[in-house]
């Protein structure tokens, strides 16, 4: 039995080996593969995940290549499949339990707050659940009220889970794998809509594939990003825009199409905050726009916000703005409307920047 | 769209149906009445057939609705189920059991005299912990309740170790953080006790499916309430533990109370929560909880059965809470005081005891100089412990340890808050720099 598989890692940092183009499902399978390999205490466990390989494909062929011991099917009972890793936590394996949509997640929740968050704590660190819950996350997919929601905020107000979120394919390789590898409880969400191509937000033009794109260059190797540190999207200095999955490609393309020259921040990772990289940007430009798909009241935005208002109050040039998805259940017709997409995010940093 | 009902009308038109009435269970007795249980089935000591435990699980279903007893009226060991276990072991557990009791007087008063802020004693359901740990191997995990000190003492936990955590001292392993009794041994595989009901047992199948994993040889064993089975949780852990045949055991410990609500309220008028087993493919099992014997030959059967890939076995132990939910209730609200001693199953140290003088290896002088010695045991633990302080009398661990353990490492913000914690504790203990 091993917890602590860091100490197995002989380096930490970018893979030498061979680089292939990956979109987001393929990377998140790569990173799975390269853990099932190296550490025999790595356990796959979900429904739809064992011999069908998941409804997105996202475990496609890790139990043929390492055995239904190791990726198997769970009955439909998120309690059951959350309640059972943290179980299979104290015993000393590094469950990586799946939950299909985000929006199914709630049945698992006083496992996940109650159990797998204060196990630690409440143990003094006798018992750990090293777990990464996995799950596809945020709209614009047609998915309606419960195949698109974004209830990160509901996790990063939990003491004692971290909350993750990439927003490309090689992100998302090497953060799942810090996650796998960390020994807290990690809730990892995908953004499913660009699980295959980075999308703009313009819903009314043709889908773009992860093809050509840098960010979907992956190493077949093991390597890590760690956690709690964001990416800087784009440097700037007119203002900086915080955002994380989704809505990091949105903002860049909203940016570029209206030639702002903003400082775009990729928090990764909510739950520990990058709060340096944060507060250096915000000192710098002056200006803060935070962007989640998320419903507005009491998201993660507002948390956001708060920081930066205690933080750089005497940098700041203008109020902090917020575009968030309405305080409304996610709507199936009115999806467009809904998503905090280029009209809402160009206002916001038109008045931004008129203040 | 039907016409509106009329609601004064006695029936329905067209029907001569009655009307739907809801029923609401309501316990048997209520404080003041006058207590029968001659009409409670006691199933015969020595009468329920052993099947072997690799029987199928359905092929248990009789001892569902029947109760597993060894110890007869006439304090001997009757049947197939008689463990045969050796005069030695059957003194270790009666002074185990008799050391929970003295343990639990002892704390109850404790927390009267406000040493600290609450208590749980388990008095008659002492053989549904000890000698269920005596049938288990010594490195078997256990998924406990919050009732089940038992087990710990039975595993030879320092009284210390348990007086400091109740005392939430600077000797309290768990640092203070826990209320007190969610005790947490590692060492003794004792799991971390949550609040959070029932959520112990889809664990303790999840570390048994781990065990199996690995092809270890360790089980799981894990103890909640009857009232606690109406959980989700049980339905999911009962889910899993038969879908990957997982070697666990679940304890139902049916003490006929959850507070104040009767066994009713978690289905006890249709079924036994035994029975609950044998729709999910488990055995089941249904045992006197007072009878010592028959709790630990059907708790070593469970662990055999589950040793031998033969899958999981639920038990329920049929017993009865003789005392408060806990220091914060007063039963007397909700039930006849007379409910204890009128128990039919009686008490299952007193039981023990008699066994044992019966078979000539024991005896009343030799009991009451043991129980003297325990209660010396347990006062000389606490006069060690509240060396160590009690609750709210200063010796607690340092204001910086709140915020550690959150994570495996401190993130920055709690490394803030806890600048802040000890900032104002300087404020207000201005003349005391520790810390």
């Amino acid at each position: 039995m091993t917890t602590d598989t860091a100490a197995k890692t002989p380096e930490a940092g970018k893979a030498t080996g061979n680089v292939k183009h990956m979109n987001m499902i393929e990377a998140i399978n790569s990173a799975l593969d390269n853990m099932l390999e190296r550490d025999d205490d790595v356990i796959l466990l979900g429904e739809d995940i064992g011999y069908f390989g998941g409804v997105f494909r996202c475990t496609a062929g890790l139990q043929e290549k390492y055995g239904k011991t190791r990726v198997f099917d769970t009955p439909i009972s998120e309690c059951g499949i959350i309640g059972v890793a943290v179980g299979m936590g104290a015993y000393g394996l590094r469950p990586v339990p799946e939950i299909q949509f985000a929006d199914y997640i709630y049945p698992g929740l006083d496992q996940l707050v109650s159990e797998a968050a204060r196990l630690r704590y409440r143990s003094a660190a006798e018992f750990i659940a090293p777990m990464t819950v996995r799950s596809p996350f945020g709209g614009g997919i047609f998915g309606g009220q419960t195949h698109s929601q974004s209830p990160e905020s509901i996790f990063t107000h939990v003491s004692g889970l971290k909350t993750v979120i990439p927003s490309t394919p090689y992100d998302a390789k090497g953060l799942l794998i810090s996650c796998i590898e960390d020994n807290d409880p990690v809730i990892f969400f995908e953004p499913k809509r660009i699980y295959n191509g980075p999308f703009d937000g313009f819903y009314d033009k043709p889908a773009k594939s992860w093809k050509g794109f840098d960010e979907a260059q992956v190493p077949e190797d093991y390597y890590k990003i760690p956690l709690g540190k964001a990416r800087t999207v784009t440097e700037g200095d007119a203002l900086t825009i915080l955002a994380y999955g989704t809505m990091v490609h949105v903002v860049e393309s909203v940016t570029r199409a209206k030639g702002v020259n903003a400082e775009i921040l990729d928090l990764r990772t909510l739950v520990p905050l990058d709060i340096e990289a944060i507060e250096a940007s915000v000192e710098k430009t002056g200006r803060c726009l935070i962007v989640h798909e998320a419903t507005r009241t009491s998201g993660f935005g507002a948390e956001l916000s708060a920081m930066v208002q205690e933080r750089c109050f005497y940098h700041l040039e203008a109020p902090i703005e917020r575009v968030t998805g309405f305080d409304t259940p996610y709507p199936h017709s009115l999806e467009w409307a809904y998503f905090p997409g280029p009209v809402r995010i160009g206002e916001a940093i038109d008045k931004l920047l008129s203040e | 769209m039907s016409k509106p009902r009329d609601e004064n009308a006695d029936n329905q038109a067209g029907s001569n149906r009655p009307k739907l009435a809801l029923h609401v269970p309501e316990p048997r007795y209520r404080p003041g009445d006058t207590v029968d249980f001659s009409d409670l089935q006691i199933s015969k000591a020595g009468d329920q057939p052993r099947p072997d435990e690799t029987a199928e699980a359905s092929e248990t279903y009789p001892l569902c609705n029947d109760l597993i007893r060894v110890l007869g009226d006439d304090d001997k060991a009757h049947g197939p189920w008689d463990p045969r276990l050796d005069a030695d072991t059957l003194r270790a557990m009666l002074r185990e059991m008799a050391l929970v009791r003295a343990f639990d007087n002892r704390m109850y008063r404790a927390q009267r005299q406000g040493k600290t802020s609450f208590y749980m004693k388990c008095t008659g359901e002492e053989a549904t912990s000890v000698c269920a740990t005596h049938a288990l191997a010594g490195d078997d995990m256990i998924f406990p309740s919050y009732r089940q000190q038992g087990c710990l003492i039975a595993r030879g936990y320092a009284l210390t170790e348990m007086i400091n955590q109740i005392y939430s001292n600077k000797a309290d392993k768990l640092k203070g953080r826990q209320l007190p009794i969610m005790y947490c041994s590692k060492r003794l595989s004792f799991f971390s006790i949550s609040g959070n009901l029932a959520t112990q047992l889809p664990q303790a199948t999840g570390f048994a499916m781990a065990s199996a994993s690995k092809g270890d040889s360790r089980i799981a064993a894990t103890w909640v309430g009857e009232g606690s089975t109406a959980e989700g949780d049980f339905h999911s852990a009962m889910t899993f533990a038969t879908v990957y045949n997982a070697p666990v055991i679940f304890n139902i410990i049916n003490n006929q109370w959850a507070i104040s609500s009767f066994s009713g309220f978690a289905g006890a008028e249709r079924a036994t929560f035994a029975a609950r087993a044998i729709g999910y493919g488990i055995a089941g099992l249904r045992v006197d909880g007072n009878d010592p014997l028959a709790v630990f030959a059907a708790e070593r059967w469970a662990a055999d059965r589950a040793r031998a890939n033969g899958g999981p076995t639920l038990i329920e132990h049929f017993t009865y809470r003789a005392e408060g939910h806990s220091t914060s209730d007063d039963p007397s609200a909700y039930r006849s005081a007379e409910e204890q001693n009128e128990w039919p199953l009686g008490d299952p140290v007193n039981r023990l005891k008699k066994h044992l003088i019966a078979l000539g290896e024991w005896s009343e002088d030799q009991q009451e100089a043991m129980d003297a010695e325990l209660d010396a045991e347990v006062r000389k633990a606490m006069k060690e412990a509240e060396k160590n302080g009690i609750l709210g009398h200063g010796l607690h661990h340092p204001f910086h340890t709140m915020f550690e353990d959150v994570f495996e490492e401190l993130p920055w913000h709690l490394e803030e808050q806890a600048a802040q914690a000890i900032r104002e504790r300087q404020i207000k203990f201005p003349e005391d720099p520790a810390e």
